[in-house]
């Protein structure tokens, strides 16, 4: 039997303050497979981020076991989490968190170098990538001359060039107005039409409703796990008022 | 990463910050500046003292009245004075390696004439004393082989001599007298300036040692012997050679120690050099500290450069940088930095040791070597200081990274 890509089994994490400690995450279980596109919820203290952290291979569960596209995450020693974040995994951020005074192809161009990619390699597939995110006008420009709607395409190529098998958003929407918020969720229903896999961690309900299932999460535990609406994000930006010259 | 796209980055990264960059290699400009003058320096003093050697004379050999023993006791140095003028008379006719020899007779006598008077010591010697010691006339000439051989009583002044007792004129054609003897002075030695150990070369009388002998020593002995050796190379043969003749001459058997000692220059010029390089090292370790100082600084600016960039730290781990890529990445920074400021460095260390050069008349020249070991050693003082700081950045942990802000 195939497994998921995403296999979630009783995971805990427990951070110690001091002489207390705290439960971020209770006996999770949580699987995910190819062509989801997850919204996970929560208020914050619910342990989302906790549980992104764990699925980004950025942080490791303190029981339990995590399985990210058949290798055990939890046996694995500091490099290979870093070709897993590198290879397998794609992250989006809500503070776009691009490299400042570097243009937009450099910053796509980052993961490849580590990846040991040659250089002009590596620069013709950040160039795709930022053609793919609708920014193939904006290949020199620095993030500080470009919007966030714009920044944020850029780090959804930067996800993306890698080929990543799940791309791991952390309120992506998060700093953008409400229609650049449809446009990225356009985006992303475009990705995960084309078979991306996405984990979106957002405490949006409408952004919540262009995903095809839904996790809420309290107290580290999951409170339910439902398919969502799955609106269309195209649909809704074509009901906008047109867009004014900024 | 490859290394090439690392020194890339890091070039960049200065660029984007090139006031800080600037004052943060300063340390490290000024550290191998005064590393490179420092090292010119000191080869500069050290072909100076060198030269000076040779203005001893060429590949000159002395030979010394030497100890004699007695019983177990020794004398000391020329306790026994058995040097003769036959000595040297025998060293010229039967040494192969060597070129020129000439007896040295000191006395001490009250000059007087022009001026007024003065003290000098005066030395008795043959005509190829002035081969020996490379030494030419200002003025007027030199005395030669037959006026040693008829005893004539001509002398060459010393530089010294002659300021001091015809200070506006000329001395030559004057007349001295050295002990109530009237000489003809034929000429005044080329100024020869002082020797290693600092003693005036310059105030000095030169007389035929016949004539010395004659009319003012009296005495049968003499205090040294000056020879050439045939070259530079011969000196060791040379030096053993009249070591053996001299043995010979004062029929010395084999368990009778030497009564005399035999020199070259080199030995004589051992001291000089050692305090030359005494205080080469000396000047290099304080330059060689201000690099020190310059790569602390270096470490400075990289904490803080790592503590300003935590975040980028934190994308660059999260995006699938390894700890070592971090590491390498700032390792490279601080050494491209260091790098940079080792060449800013040799620049200026080589304007400094022209204008050294130009104070002090040393040949101050900047060695090829000395621009490869400055910039060398600024580069592992680099990677040495960016270590602590590049290690610091990678051992932050991504979360904590990626949240800070």
């Amino acid at each position: 039997m195939a497994g998921s890509l995403i296999e979630v089994d009783g995971v805990s994490r427990v951070f110690s303050v001091g002489e207390s400690s705290v439960l971020a995450l209770r006996h999770v279980d949580l699987r995910v497979d190819e062509g989801e596109m997850v919204a996970v919820m929560g208020a914050s203290g619910s342990g989302k981020s906790t549980l992104m952290n764990i699925l980004g291979c950025l942080d490791r569960p303190t029981t339990g076991r995590y399985r990210l596209a058949g290798a055990a995450v939890e046996t694995l020693d500091d490099d290979a989490l870093a070709e897993l974040r590198n290879h397998v995994l794609g992250f989006v951020f809500q503070g776009f968190n691009l490299l400042p005074r570097t243009t937009a192809v450099e910053n796509v161009t980052l993961p490849l170098l580590y990846a040991h990619i040659p250089p002009r390699e590596a620069r013709q597939r950040a160039i795709q990538a930022l053609r793919r995110v609708g920014l193939g006008d904006r290949l020199e420009h620095q993030p500080n001359e470009m919007s966030g709607g714009q920044q944020q395409r850029v780090a959804i190529a930067r996800a993306l060039v890698t080929s990543p098998r799940v791309v791991l958003a952390d309120e992506p929407t998060g700093n953008l107005d409400s229609r650049t918020t449809v446009e990225m969720m356009t985006l992303f229903q475009d990705l995960n039409d084309q078979g991306m896999t996405l984990v979106i961690v957002t405490h949006e309900v409408d952004v919540a409703a262009y995903c095809r299932r839904i996790l809420t999460l309290r107290d580290g535990r999951i409170l339910s796990d439902h398919p969502a609406a799955h609106v269309s994000a195209r649909d809704d930006l074509a009901r906008l008022p047109a867009e004014e010259d900024t | 990463m490859k290394l090439l796209a690392l020194v890339r980055m890091a070039l960049g990264t200065m660029l984007r910050n090139k006031v800080r960059a600037a004052l943060t290699v300063l340390g490290v400009v000024i550290g191998v500046a005064s590393v490179v003058v420092m090292i010119a320096v000191g080869l500069g003093a050290r072909s100076d003292i060198e030269a000076k050697v040779e203005n001893l004379g060429v590949h000159m050999i002395v030979v010394s009245a030497g100890s004699s023993s007695r019983g177990g006791v020794s004398g000391g140095a020329g306790s026994f004075n058995r040097l003769t003028v036959d000595d040297a008379a025998f060293l010229a006719k039967e040494a192969e390696s060597i070129t020129a020899v000439t007896p040295v007779i000191f006395t001490m006598a009250p000059i007087v004439g022009g001026a007024g008077n003065w003290r000098a010591p005066i030395q008795g010697v043959d005509a190829c004393y002035f081969t020996i010691r490379a030494w030419e006339a200002a003025s007027g000439r030199l005395f030669t082989d037959e006026e040693v051989r008829t005893r004539r009583k001509v002398v060459l002044l010393g530089h010294t001599v002659a300021e001091n007792l015809w200070p506006d004129q000329d001395p030559v054609g004057q007349r001295i007298r050295l002990r109530n003897v009237q000489f003809d002075v034929v000429g005044v030695l080329a100024a020869k300036g002082q020797t290693a150990d600092g003693s005036d070369q310059d105030d000095v009388v030169l007389a035929p040692y016949t004539t010395v002998q004659t009319r003012l020593a009296g005495r049968q002995f003499i205090a040294q012997i000056l020879a050439s050796a045939a070259s530079k190379e011969a000196v060791p043969e040379a030096l053993a050679e009249a070591r053996t003749l001299m043995r010979e001459s004062h029929r010395l058997s084999a368990s009778e120690d030497d009564d005399f000692t035999v020199r070259d220059q080199t030995q004589m010029a051992a001291t000089a050099k050692a305090t030359t390089n005494t205080m080469t090292l000396l000047l290099s370790t304080i330059a060689g500290i201000s690099l020190l100082v310059g790569g602390i600084g270096i470490m400075n600016i990289m904490l803080v450069l790592v503590s300003e960039r935590t975040r980028e730290i934190g994308i660059r781990r999260a995006i699938g940088a390894r700890r070592r890529d971090i590491l390498l990445q700032f390792v490279v920074e601080s050494v491209v930095l260091s790098g940079i400021g080792g060449l800013l460095g040799t620049v200026l260390g080589f304007v400094g040791s022209a204008v050294v050069g130009r104070i002090t008349g040393w040949a101050t020249e900047v060695a090829p070597a000395t621009v490869l070991l400055a910039v060398g050693f600024s580069m592992a003082v680099g990677a040495f200081f960016g270590f602590y700081p590049a290690r610091r950045a990678s051992l932050l942990d991504p979360i904590d990274a990626l949240r800070h802000e």
